[in-house]
């Protein structure tokens, strides 16, 4: 009985303003690497700027309150100590500057051994050298972030359940182990709670023999129920494979990675024949596939309500790939926008600034993430 | 349905068989009661029915199990999933999806049907376990007795022939319990499930059930209830109340007892007296409030125990009992409120010197153990509380005599284990003992004996709180009963009157008798010594 009303299937029910629901966590991942692959292409901070802010906003306008989405603020953390670092490294160690730059400040020069020479440290410092610390660092900073914005939009374990079939036994044993931390902790407070009440204030060692063993036993307790309880749904049941079906899983699965490792190799190495790069990279993506494919069809698994792939998803990944291919050619068109020079005010043109400005659109099309208080339905008590 | 035929198992190592030559069958669409003491082997029976034993639990298997004319003796619980549904004893840690919708899906898509199904079986199972209303919310934020309903959804969809529960309502408090059972005798008659439980609290499940199977030392007895609850090492206090006064055949149900108890009570004598002296004060605590964050967890509570009185904190799963117990002893969080245990508030000063004045047993009592054998708990007691060698044992032997000194905690009984906790936390000699919810697991005779234990710590001039679900428990050992919802009191009093006069509290044999009336103790000794068999 498919007419079965569900009030919050988009179909069913046109209600006002947007459906909460989430989004493709594939979607958020594409929208995410193209916004680091744009990221990749330029030098420019102000462009940078623009664009960690852009995928900031995204974040805190789209995000739901699950407790990944609390994660981004870390990647910010995480962001401007790389670019702290790659400063400070440019200060102490100099390099990247010509004779007659225009010199910051000056700090006493400490003699090297002659086997260093050519390593300056500390020195005279200019403003050319802490300029491209800068800019470099904040290139990779914008790509950690925009990493961090993917993390802390898509669902890790939604994004596991969309892997193929055959990869879902790793996704879920993944899944268990990221749900045990928690509860750890959960374990460790009441363990502690309860010693109190024994009197036992040790510290050290003792204290942790003490604390460890009951949750330790604990943890042990619990996996074995889930696996039980997993075990009772039918988690692992066998498969229709038959011996031959098998055989030519694995022999697909060699061929591909075989590919893949020579045609990686022909791609880095610039003196390797080109028919090694790309066509061999081709050749092991597609064995892979074929392989996955196989695996996937002897596992007798199927999903409920798999995620589907509508306009907000297509909307969302398209402008993060946007981003990505604008700036791409960008690089080539406006070479001193993108990687302007230094020492001086970066020259910025209005056609970057659209390109970047592209990444916002999830905010106008992406719906609204659940929430898990809007949800109140039944007693809590 | 099911058929049991000459099955005999060992665990790896173990000196006797945990199940002896048990012969059984189960017929389509009954509803069959396991039951028997704790450790008796009702787990071990149930987990036959899914592979679980001993796929999981390892040990030697002889004989062979049927289900629907097919052996399952060989086969894992995953190739079962589609024919026996299998609830387990704390659903929380065997849910696996973190939204009930999914949850109710998994088993599904393992089994590999197709989508459309999936959905409409779930949408069925979701009505039919009236928790259409939760389908999105996150599992961890249900209460206890919608996490039953959900973990027995999860197998329903997967439309298995056969349901196997696990001690469903021991969790619960009893208004859940009731809920939770209801759905379960609601299956019954409108799947023709044949569905296999075991419970501690009979009393709730007796009257639904079709047969009892009664596993005592390695054996199983099957037969109608009424048959079998004649000498039965565990009973409701309904059936010792028939036992009593030798109605045959015994009463199962509260209104079958009614019907037959007009000439019981003109015999019995005078109700036992509302006996309530004034006791002084062993603990006062005043205007007690924890919060967390923004939740507040117990709001502006009162609560006095005296010298030598049982006080009992009864309220739903979530209604503060446990926050409020740990507020009192002074470990736990405490917004604001103060506590007086002899001049002194266990809340200023240090964890050592606070359990000399409230020992907790906490709800998960094992917490507390941590050492290799019993014997070096005993001295490690001694050692924290400052007091001789040997103290700690002496108490033990008290509370649970001859436990083997070297045995491992983790190897004891529920009651066993108890006991040692309960040992370890009198060692310090406190003033008030405090017990979170001590009944879990533990059958009417391990029952019986921790009212006892209750009663000579009260009579020793100690105050006793307990926190309990156990309405026959806490009419059996309380004198004072203060009810929690929400973090306030809703009521409280002496025993009788609290327990009594609330639908859901009240035990079953006021429930037969009138409000006078809490126990079959109580009865028997109003009774002329004549009809007294």
């Amino acid at each position: 009985m498919s007419t079965l009303a569900d009030p919050v299937s988009p179909s069913a029910a046109p209600a006002p303003g947007r459906l909460r629901r989430e989004l493709h966590p594939g979607a958020w991942w594409l929208w995410a690497l193209g916004l680091a692959a744009g990221a990749s292409f330029t030098l420019n901070p102000v462009l940078l700027v623009v664009l960690v802010a852009i995928a900031g906003l995204v974040v805190a306008a789209c995000r739901g309150d699950a407790p990944w989405a609390l994660s981004f603020r870390y990647y910010l953390y995480f962001g401007l100590l790389i670019v702290v670092m790659r400063v400070v490294f440019r200060i102490l160690l100099g390099g990247g500057s010509a004779p007659g730059d225009p010199v910051l400040f000056h700090l006493p020069e400490i003699p090297l051994p002659e086997v260093a020479r050519g390593i300056q440290l500390l020195g005279d410092v200019t403003v050319t050298e802490v300029l491209v610390g800068l800019y470099d660092g904040m290139r990779l900073a914008a790509l950690v972030i925009c990493i961090g914005a993917a993390n802390s939009l898509a669902n890790p374990k939604r994004l596991l359940a969309s892997a193929p079939p055959a990869l879902y036994e790793v996704g879920a044993a993944l899944v268990v182990a990221v749900s045990v931390f928690p509860q750890l902790a959960e374990s460790v407070r009441r363990v502690n709670r309860a010693r109190r009440l024994r009197g036992d204030a040790s510290r050290g060692t003792g204290a942790m023999h003490r604390v460890v063993i009951p949750v330790l036993e604990d943890a042990l307790d619990r996996s074995m129920t889930l696996a039980a309880g997993m075990d009772a749904r039918g988690y692992g049941r066998s498969g229709t494979a038959s011996p031959r079906e098998r055989f030519v899983t694995g022999a697909l699965m060699l061929i591909g990675l075989f590919g893949l490792s020579v045609g990686t190799y022909g791609y880095l190495d610039g003196t390797a024949p080109k028919v090694l790069s790309y066509p061999m990279l081709a050749l092991g993506l597609v064995f892979a596939v074929l392989a996955l494919r196989s695996a996937g069809r002897r596992v007798q698994r199927t999903r409920y309500r798999p995620q589907r792939w509508l306009r907000a998803e297509y909307l969302t990944a398209g402008s993060g790939l946007a981003v990505a291919v604008g700036l791409k050619l960008l690089s080539t068109q406006q070479v001193a926008v993108l990687y302007p020079d230094v020492p001086g005010w970066p020259p910025i043109s209005v056609l970057s600034l659209l390109v970047v400005a592209i990444a916002v659109l999830p905010v106008f099309v992406a719906p609204q993430a659940p929430s898990a208080h809007d949800q109140v339905g039944g007693d809590a008590a | 349905m099911i058929a049991f035929d000459e099955v005999t198992f060992w665990y790896d190592g173990a000196a006797r068989p945990t199940l002896a030559g048990v012969d059984l069958s189960i017929d389509e669409g009954e509803l069959v009661l396991v039951s028997g003491r704790t450790g008796s082997g009702k787990s071990t029976l149930l987990g036959m029915l899914n592979g679980l034993v001993p796929h999981f639990t390892g040990g030697t298997l002889a004989g062979d199990v049927r289900i629907d004319g097919a052996s399952i003796v060989a086969r894992p619980p995953r190739e079962l999933a589609h024919l026996v549904g299998y609830v387990a004893q704390d659903p929380l840690s065997g849910f696996v999806a973190d939204v009930v919708e999914e949850e109710l899906a998994y088993g599904m898509e393992h089994l590999g049907l197709d989508p459309q199904t999936m959905r409409r079986r779930v949408e069925e199972t979701l009505d039919l376990l009236g928790i259409a209303d939760l389908r999105r919310r996150s599992v961890r934020s249900l209460s206890g007795g919608q996490q039953q309903r959900v973990a027995i959804g999860s197998v329903l969809t997967m439309h298995p022939r056969v349901l196997v529960l696990d001690e469903p309502t021991s969790a619960l408090d009893p208004t859940a319990a009731e809920d939770v059972l209801a759905t379960i005798a609601r299956l019954v008659d409108d799947l023709a499930l044949t569905v296999v439980v075991a419970e501690h609290r009979m009393e709730r499940v007796v009257p639904f059930a079709d047969r009892l199977a009664l596993v005592e030392d390695g054996r199983v007895r099957i037969g109608d209830p009424a048959d079998l609850l004649v000498d039965s090492p565990v009973a409701p206090p309904l059936v010792h109340l028939g036992r009593l006064v030798g109605w045959t055949p015994l009463p199962l149900s509260v209104r079958e007892a009614r019907r037959r108890v007009k000439p019981l009570a003109s015999r019995l004598g005078l109700p036992p007296a509302p006996a309530a002296p004034r006791r002084p004060a062993a603990l006062e605590a005043r205007g007690i409030t924890v919060r967390y964050g923004s939740f507040t967890a117990v709001d502006g509570v009162d609560l006095s125990v005296g010298h030598g009185e049982v006080v009992a904190l009864m309220g739903r799963n979530g209604s503060g009992k446990s926050s409020l117990l740990w507020a009192v002893q002074g470990t736990g969080d405490r917004t604001t409120g103060v506590v007086d245990v002899d001049g002194v508030d266990p809340g200023d000063v240090r964890p050592a010197e606070a359990r000399m004045l409230v020992g907790l047993v906490p709800q998960t009592a094992a917490d507390l153990l941590y050492l290799e054998t019993v014997d070096r708990e005993c001295a490690a007691a001694d050692d924290q509380s400052g007091v001789a060698r040997g103290t700690c044992r002496a108490l033990l032997e008290r509370l649970a005599p001859a436990i083997p000194g070297g045995r491992h905690p983790r190897d004891l009984s529920e009651g066993q284990k108890l006991a040692l906790v309960l040992a370890v936390v009198l060692t310090a000699q406190p003033a008030v003992v405090a017990l979170d919810e001590p009944t879990r697991g533990l059958d009417y005779p391990g029952k019986a004996a921790l009212a006892q234990i209750l009663h000579d710590l009260a009579a020793d001039g100690r105050g006793v709180v307990v926190s309990s679900h156990d309405v026959e428990f806490v009419a059996a050992v309380a004198d004072t009963v203060v009810v929690l919802a929400e973090g306030e009191v809703v009521s409280s009093g002496p025993v009788r009157t609290v327990l009594a006069e609330s639908p859901a509290f009240a035990p079953q044999v006021s429930k037969v008798l009138g409000p006078d009336w809490l126990t079959v103790d109580e009865v028997a000794a109003a009774l002329p010594a004549e009809v007294v068999r």
